[in-house]
């Protein structure tokens, strides 16, 4: 496996040779915040047009076909003009938290997201405590949301807002107990750390029946968090016609957008990592050859091909499944994912304990 | 009937008999009420199907049109007042739920204020609107009522005229929401209300207590246009009130004119016809799945409805020439033949839907989310069904056998084998499986009748200028969402002296406050999609 | 010079001279390369991405869901993306009647709309009022109140016919003017300054 480490550090010593200490971080620090930019709106770009083609799919349809070739360039149109789209200023609205929640959520998913290793060697700091840091800051895009819908004034935006605390809050849990169960079994909550101990096999093969289950209740928990169907109460086009951001329009409203597709990522990307191992090749024990060519294909490449499986999953459920009722998916949450979460991790402790796993 | 004509004058003595389409009731205004509470009580007459306001030009009033569910007999009262400046009846709201919304149409197109009426609120107009439009003086005057582009004001307020035991009629005022209540208001531009129309919704949390309906956001005022008509001119607007029956509305006014006129419609006109119903019935129903599962979310399946509609609508493009404004009944037959290729079409068709109609069941009806929404979702009790005059498949699902094609055959539906699909639950569920089993029997007549058009005349001989003799005539069709009733009075003229629609979907909104109390915002949606309305049906 | 759009020959449009005598307009003057290259940029992407308010009244609305739906799939276009909320969506399609109760709140949807924004009247009813012209309380035509950018007739139009309607509004956009046009700030204060009770409240 090419370690990408060899690459940075190489860049980091040149750097180093050229300048003082202190000017090389910072010109670190621009060069990843640029590349991540970079990324991020690509990625989210990218994602657009694979939900649209993939829903076209799933719907019979075509889907974007007319601008450039298979409707490839469809997204930038929609780019360009979203950016010189009006920015609407509302009478009696609170116009500094009205302009601020857009930020912030696109802030919580840009700090979830930087925190993704990409690649061997390719993370841009590996904490020790990189998995809690995640939770942590994706649940600042619920504090986003609640001041778009408060500060709107509008009845559609607030209760889609009020709905989407309770969901936010109700489905963090799950996340972070089924994620916990991958903790228990790595002993680590760097993130670097539990994709290198899945080199031998990926979690969810190596942890029995707790690591599917865990799976499972990740993808659900995860469709919720990321306000995506069946759980996009707070938007809820046919009942609050746009929820949260019924008000905004323009740019503010594109970055609601945006983050809607790059969490589908970033929820995705969190899945590969922890169950899927990341951007470990997959190894089959015993055969050589076949592990040995699986090595030569880059560790991006497995990464991103495991997010896109992960999103193409999720993908599918939203345009299959109707919306749940809010008392369903509250009940759904409190009453069967976080009970049976629960259990797993106690089962899951026993695992590790008595050295059932593999 | 002579056995009717007896009760009721014991009931009421001072009441007059007329023989006609109908056997029609003269009541003075002051026993009304308490004849028209015998009539439901000791005669059977549970349902109120319509009411019709008239302005006699000497007397303003109403025909109510009451049909017993039990043997299907209808009964027309007539009752009038002559003053012509406070114009004032007796309600019926508290003995049938139909007639709150009935009468605040009268109100609104005639000025007739109704007594004990617990809302009395102008429906279809702006509240500001001055005039009464169906009265025959009615000055239209574009200046007495231009286009406003400021909100309504006082959208709360309404009154009622209460009466005492000594008959004193005082006006009371009331608000329609009080202070405390938070109101969302739905509509009139809405995703998910079919349309314009307007639903304002008190609110507690998520929990829906109360559903104010205001409509008329597409009040197009169809049946004072067709008092300017000649009879072929007003069919055209039967296409576009409820565009989704389009052939079974024309149907149903060419019949009435026909039964007025006395003209036989050749056989092969009355198949095509039939199948044309059916065809329309299916495509309706398909709409209906498709926007009942986009409403709950499940985009996709909206897609799977979508395509085979396409189906249906190639078949009448073939024939009628256009998807929606088909304008093919015409009075005395249909305006063309049959394309060529019409029953290689429908024979390709029949077995297409019915693999399409598993696919759908696979698809929705047995998902958990989808049956979590539906089941126990705004329940309607038969007793309410009746009272409020629900039919067609939302009606049947309540456990309400309503179907005009079977209680009261028309055309050839008396020769034909089908199903009369009734379920008892009448909520959300019941009424999503109604329709798509509805489709499945329209599928069994489609069947029945491919092989058997019988060659002839497509059309009977008619008049040149179609002139009605003076009376009045009221003919039913079992239209895609329900009974559709039209109503026409005439004088001898060219023209109607009076003509109404009874639209099905105008009682499918009247029970809209009663399913949706105590359920949820999300649950609001739902119901809405599966009693399925039409907006342009409702207002006209 | 033809206004091209990919999706139909410039041939096969009916009404190019309306569009080349507003393109012959606006070149009078001339303009910049770089401004003019910026706006070709701009007008792509506007002309391009054009997402539809949901609004509809009546039977075109039927259509127009039809449009969206496998067989036609405007989605080829990039017109998929239907948004609930008129602050989010581009153009207004008035499907059907506009009546005298309905005119206001038509009015208010145009109103928040954010710019650029268009109005298209799809069918009879809207373009003219239709077979409803001579009622009581039918607007004779949105235009009364809208300032309407492409007329479709029809009743309702055919799907196609709304394909048609939108390449039109397509190659309009496309001859716009975004930079040394009239722009948004400029309007606000004209629009404030005729009216001033507003500008208090602001």
């Amino acid at each position: 496996m090419f370690d990408f480490g060899i690459v940075t550090n190489w860049i980091d010593a040149l750097l180093n040779s050229v300048m003082p200490g202190w000017l090389a971080t910072c010109v670190e620090g621009v060069l990843v915040m640029v590349a991540l930019l970079l990324l991020y709106s690509v990625l989210a770009m990218f994602y657009i047009f694979y939900e649209r083609k993939l829903c076209g799919w799933i719907q019979c349809r075509l889907g974007p076909m007319r601008v450039g070739p298979w409707g490839l360039i469809q997204v930038f149109a929609d780019v360009f003009k979203i950016l010189i789209k009006e920015l609407i200023a509302l009478k009696n609205t609170d116009k500094f938290l009205f302009a601020l929640a857009p930020y912030l959520v696109i802030i919580a998913s840009m700090l979830v997201f930087a925190n993704l290793p990409w690649g061997n060697g390719l993370q841009i700091i590996d904490f020790n405590i990189g998995v809690f840091f995640m939770i942590a800051a994706s649940s600042i895009g619920v504090v986003g949301i609640l001041l778009a819908g408060w500060s709107s004034n509008n009845k559609y935006a607030l209760i889609g807002a009020m709905r989407s605390g309770a969901q936010m809050v109700s489905y963090e849990l799950s996340i972070g107990i089924s994620i916990m169960t991958m903790v228990l079994m790595t002993g680590t909550l760097s993130v670097t750390g539990i994709v290198e101990a899945q080199a031998d096999g990926w979690l969810i093969f190596r942890g029995h029946l707790p690591a599917v289950v865990a799976f499972i209740i990740y993808l659900i928990a995860a469709n919720a968090e990321t306000n995506r169907g069946p759980f996009d109460m707070p938007e809820a086009e046919h009942e609050l016609t746009a929820g949260y951001h019924t008000e905004y329009s323009g740019i503010h409203f594109g970055f609601f957008y945006l983050a809607e597709y790059l969490n589908l990522f970033i929820v995705s990307g969190i899945a590969s990592l922890m169950f899927l191992g990341g951007w470990m090749p997959l190894h089959v024990p015993g055969w050589e050859g076949f592990n040995a060519v699986m090595d030569y294909i880059p560790s991006v490449v497995w990464f991103l091909g495991k997010a896109f499986f992960v999103s193409f999953l999720l993908i599918w459920i939203r345009w299959t499944y109707p919306r749940v009722r809010i008392d369903q998916m509250l009940a759904l949450e409190w009453k069967y994912l976080m009970p049976f979460g629960l259990v797993n991790l106690v089962i899951m402790a026993l695992c590790v304990t008595l050295g059932f796993h593999f | 009937m002579v056995n009717i004509q007896e009760k009721i004058s014991a009931l009421c003595p001072s009441a007059t008999f007329e023989e006609g389409d109908k056997l029609t009731v003269t009541v003075a205004e002051k026993e009304w009420h308490a004849l028209a509470k015998a009539l439901k009580n000791e005669l059977g007459y549970d349902m109120l199907t319509s009411v019709v306001g008239m302005d006699w030009k000497d007397s303003l009033g109403a025909v109510y049109y009451l049909t017993s569910t039990a043997t299907w007999e209808m009964l027309a009262v007539k009752v009038a007042v002559s003053d012509r400046e406070k114009p004032m009846i007796h309600t019926v709201s508290d003995i049938w739920g139909v007639a709150n919304f009935q009468e605040r149409e009268v109100y609104d197109f005639l000025g007739i204020e109704f007594i004990n009426h617990p809302d009395m609120r102008r429906f279809f107009l702006r509240n500001d609107w001055v005039g009464y439009p169906l009265r025959k003086d009615y000055d239209a005057d574009p200046e007495k009522n231009p286009i406003r582009l400021t909100a309504e004001v006082n959208e709360d307020d309404t009154y009622s005229l209460e009466e005492d035991e000594n008959g004193n009629i005082t006006r009371v005022d009331k608000k329609v929401f009080g202070d405390d209540d938070y109101v969302v208001n739905f509509g009139p531009q809405h995703p998910s209300t079919h349309g314009v129309m307007r639903l304002r919704t008190a609110i507690n949390g998520e929990i829906i207590k109360k559903v104010d309906v205001m409509s008329g956001y597409i009040h197009r005022g169809i049946e004072k246009l067709c008092e300017g008509l000649t009879y072929p001119q007003t069919l055209f607007f039967t296409d576009r009130m409820d565009y989704m029956s389009a052939h079974q509305n024309r149907h149903c006014a060419c019949m009435c004119v026909e039964k007025a006129l006395g003209i036989e419609v050749p056989r092969r006109a009355q198949v095509i016809r039939v199948m044309m119903d059916e065809l329309m019935r299916i495509s309706s129903h398909l709409l209906s799945y498709g926007c009942l599962t986009m409403d709950m979310g499940a985009t996709t399946a909206f897609f799977y409805g979508f395509r085979e509609r396409e189906d249906v609508l190639d078949i009448f493009e073939k024939t009628c020439g256009a998807r929606m404004s088909l304008h093919y009944n015409v009075i005395g037959g249909v305006v063309a033949d049959l394309h060529e290729d019409f029953q290689k079409d429908v024979k390709a068709f029949i077995p297409k839907m019915r693999k399409a109609l598993k696919e759908y069941h696979k698809l929705y009806t047995g998902n958990v989310i989808a049956r979590n929404r539906m089941i126990g979702v705004g329940e309607l009790s038969k007793a309410d069904a009746i009272s409020y005059a629900v039919t067609g498949p939302s009606g049947r699902a309540s456990g309400f056998a309503c179907d005009a094609r079977k209680h009261k055959p028309y055309s050839i539906y008396n020769e034909l084998k089908f199903n009369e699909i009734v379920r008892e639950n009448g909520d959300c569920y019941d009424r999503y499986l109604n329709r798509l089993d509805e489709i499945e029997e329209s599928l069994k007549i489609l069947e029945q009748l491919v092989d058997n058009i019988p060659e002839g005349e497509i059309c009977a001989k008619v008049p040149k200028i179609i002139k009605l003799p003076a009376g009045r005539w009221y003919q039913e069709v079992e239209a895609s969402r329900g009974v559709f009733g039209v109503y026409i009075e005439s004088d001898g003229d060219k023209k109607p002296f009076r003509m109404h629609f009874q639209s099905p979907c105008f009682n499918l909104v009247g029970v809209m406050d009663n399913c949706c109390k105590g359920h949820m915002i999300a649950d609001l949606i739902t119901i809405g999609a599966a009693l399925d309305y039409v907006i342009p049906d409702i207002d006209r | 010079m033809g206004v091209n759009i990919k999706s139909m020959k410039y041939e096969d449009f009916k009404d190019n001279e309306y569009i080349e005598s507003l393109v012959a307009e606006l070149k009078a003057s001339g303009t910049n390369v770089m401004v003019g290259k910026l706006d070709e940029l701009i007008n792509w992407g506007r002309a391009n991405s054009l997402w539809p308010l949901c609004f509809g009244t009546s039977c075109c609305a039927i259509e127009f869901m039809a449009l969206g739906a496998a067989r036609y799939d405007m989605a080829r276009f990039g017109f998929e993306v239907a948004r609930n909320s008129p602050r989010q969506a581009d153009y207004i399609m008035v499907q059907g009647t506009i009546v005298h109760r309905m005119a206001p709140a038509v009015l208010r949807l145009y109103e928040q709309l954010a710019e650029p924004k268009y109005v298209i009247a799809c069918g009879g009813c809207a373009v003219s009022g239709g077979p409803f012209k001579n009622s009581y309380c039918v607007l004779p035509g949105v235009d009364k109140i809208l300032p309407v950018d492409v007329y479709m007739p029809g009743c309702p139009p055919r799907p196609e016919a709304m394909f048609y309607g939108l390449m039109q509004l397509q190659r309009k956009i496309k001859v716009q003017k975004f930079f040394g046009g009239a722009n948004r700030q400029q309007k606000i204060k004209e629009f404030f300054a005729s009216h001033p009770e507003d500008a208090k409240q602001m």
